[in-house]
């Protein structure tokens, strides 16, 4: 429990400081490195919060490829070392995200949360990391999956099987979404013929 | 490791994306704030999967997942959102020869 303590500390530092960095730091370049930083530490909450899944896809889109991306970005224009200044919203923007944050914290610790109880625990984690279907069957009466009934039940219940049964729908709109993304974006920097306008 | 001390960490990343997205000039730091938001709101998500019990706990143990399900579905979001804002910094750049954001007034009035 203590290690894993040190460890949630150390991420929340990190991710904090880095995206302080990412919206204080005037280097473009470093801001971009930075949110890498903080995608990481993200990735590593992730897997303390029994989500491999997400941590892995973490790292691999947005640790991966959107940074790539952003970094791209970054390099294809001009003023990268001092590119990045404030406008004259700084300070209600500042008021605007401590009073967010505030609200948040408050409702955070104020709300009566309704826990998951610690009788649940271990069969919850075996679920979330979905490592049911590896897991021999007496490991699994360990945890509280008594009957054969619930450890077969475990055992199908998945991301995959939330993604195709009852998230079917925003499953199929999310890729309609990215594939207009995809056509809008390319239409978006696709160079002008010439002799037309805008 | 406490749960609300994730949710406050995931409230305090989401505050400091906020503050940049207001309060920079230069859209590719907005963009990168925006991200920033999209991972606290996810941070939130697996939390609540996590700790917070679903109604649903008893009859089916595969609703603790619905909360990373959401984080799913936000990463591919984000995912597009970041493939379209780059197109429109490029479109924006190539107009403008700059990413100041207070200089983009064509389509004020």
């Amino acid at each position: 429990m203590l290690f894993q303590d040190i460890v949630f500390w150390f991420l929340g530092v990190v991710a904090i400081g880095a995206a302080l960095g990412v919206v204080l730091t005037r280097d473009l370049f470093r801001a971009a490195l930075m949110l890498i930083v903080v995608f990481i530490a993200v990735a590593g909450f992730f897997a303390m919060l029994s989500a491999e899944f997400l941590a892995v896809v973490q790292v691999l889109i947005y640790a991966g490829a959107i940074s790539i991306l952003i970094i791209f970005a970054v390099m294809l224009t001009r003023d990268v070392q001092r590119g990045n200044l404030p406008n004259r919203l700084q300070i209600p923007a500042a008021l605007f995200a401590a009073l967010v944050l505030a609200t948040v914290a408050f409702v955070a610790t104020d709300t009566n949360w309704n826990l998951i109880p610690e009788e649940e625990r271990e069969r919850v984690d075996l679920v979330q990391t979905q490592a049911v279907s590896n897991i021999a069957p007496e490991t699994l009466a360990e945890a509280g999956f008594d009957s054969e009934q619930e450890q077969e039940a475990a055992g199908e219940a998945g991301l995959a099987d939330l993604l195709i049964g009852d998230f079917v729908l925003p499953f199929e709109a999310v890729s309609v979404l990215l594939l207009a993304a995809v056509i809008g974006a390319l239409a978006l920097v696709r160079p002008q013929p010439p002799g037309s306008e805008g | 490791m406490s749960f609300e001390a994730m949710l406050i960490i995931a409230a305090a990343l989401f505050a400091i994306g906020l503050y940049g997205a207001l309060a920079r000039r230069n859209v590719l730091i907005v963009l990168m704030s925006i991200e920033l938001m999209f991972n606290a709101v996810n941070l939130t998500f697996v939390a609540l999967a996590k700790y917070a019990a679903p109604v649903a706990l008893q009859e089916n143990i595969g609703s603790v997942l619905t909360g990373q399900v959401f984080a799913v579905f936000v990463i591919t979001v984000a995912a597009a959102e970041i493939a379209l804002g780059l197109a429109i910094v490029f479109a924006m750049y190539r107009t403008n020869e700059s990413l100041d954001l207070t200089e983009a007034t064509e389509l004020r009035n």
